[in-house]
């Protein structure tokens, strides 16, 4: 029987809002205070669910101490505690939110004990971001 | 169609453990879950139906009804109570986070009146849970 799981993880961090192709103006137009030129930061909860057979031996769908160390080094050793601009997944990207979910879900395409369906990303408590690659993400 | 959400909570114990293995096997895959003794958790339960809108009602489902039906089949079964020791679907099946949604799914499947249900989600813990949708 196909179930989903969803686990949620943790990271503080810090960016910026700004794109060489617009300039200084255009950049405070667009971007407003996440423009500002110090950056600032957020506690993001990144929510990843993955889905498939429940294993009837062990009950699971995959073994959580493998998704938690997957995330522990892909994810919350790669990016607790840094600058996003500084990263080279954000040299040519903008640090926002939607890009920052589109990577983590293709990092977490690498995860082969069980399918991704499905990123969300929570900036702040008001705000948050879903990517499922070529399917909708409103389908859950 | 609209999807109605109802929140339930209950309070268990539980160990994971599969016969079938040595006691090293059962340590090596569940870790501290295997811990005979067992342990416990509050698990959230969220039980969404999807139902059209009864014109003079403007109800989905009565509520209070479908909160006396997870009552019934779910919260007075599974709160305060050992899964594995106390509830019969668990004789037999580790009761981890996916394999209680199933069976929630299973205890509610057909006894919501005028509602279909869509998705069971159980919380463990605030950062872990499951769903579940049926056979699809």
């Amino acid at each position: 029987m196909k179930a989903h799981l969803s686990r949620r993880y943790h990271f503080p961090a810090s960016h910026r809002l700004n794109t060489e192709a617009y300039n200084a103006e255009q950049n405070r137009e667009v971007f407003g205070k996440c423009n500002h030129p110090h950056g600032h930061g957020h506690n993001y909860t990144v929510q990843i669910t993955v889905s498939g057979n429940v294993d009837p031996e062990t009950g699971m769908v995959c073994n959580l101490a493998e998704l938690d160390a997957f995330a522990q080094t892909n994810l919350i050793d790669r990016f607790d505690h840094t600058n996003l601009n500084t990263l080279d997944c954000f040299r040519e990207l903008v640090s926002t939110t939607e890009n920052l979910t589109i990577e983590i879900y293709r990092i977490f395409q690498d995860f082969t004990a069980a399918h991704l369906e499905r990123v969300h990303v929570e900036e702040t408590s008001n705000n948050s971001f879903d990517y499922a690659g070529n399917t909708d993400p409103s389908f859950i | 169609m609209i999807l109605l959400t109802r929140k339930a909570e209950f309070s268990s114990a539980h160990f994971y453990w599969n016969d079938a293995w040595s006691a090293e096997e059962n340590q090596r895959v569940f870790g501290k879950c295997a811990n005979r003794n067992g342990h416990g958790h509050n698990y959230t339960l969220e039980v969404t139906v999807g139902g059209e809108v009864d014109p003079v009602s403007g109800f989905v489902v009565d509520l209070k009804q479908l909160k006396e039906i997870l009552e019934r089949e779910v919260v007075s079964v599974y709160d305060h109570r050992h899964l594995n020791l106390e509830v019969p679907e668990f004789a037999n099946s580790i009761p981890t986070t996916e394999n209680i949604a199933i069976a929630i799914w299973q205890r509610l499947e057909g006894k919501i009146p005028n509602a279909k249900l869509h998705r069971v989600r159980v919380y463990e813990m605030p950062d872990l849970f499951a769903d579940y949708y049926g056979e699809r």
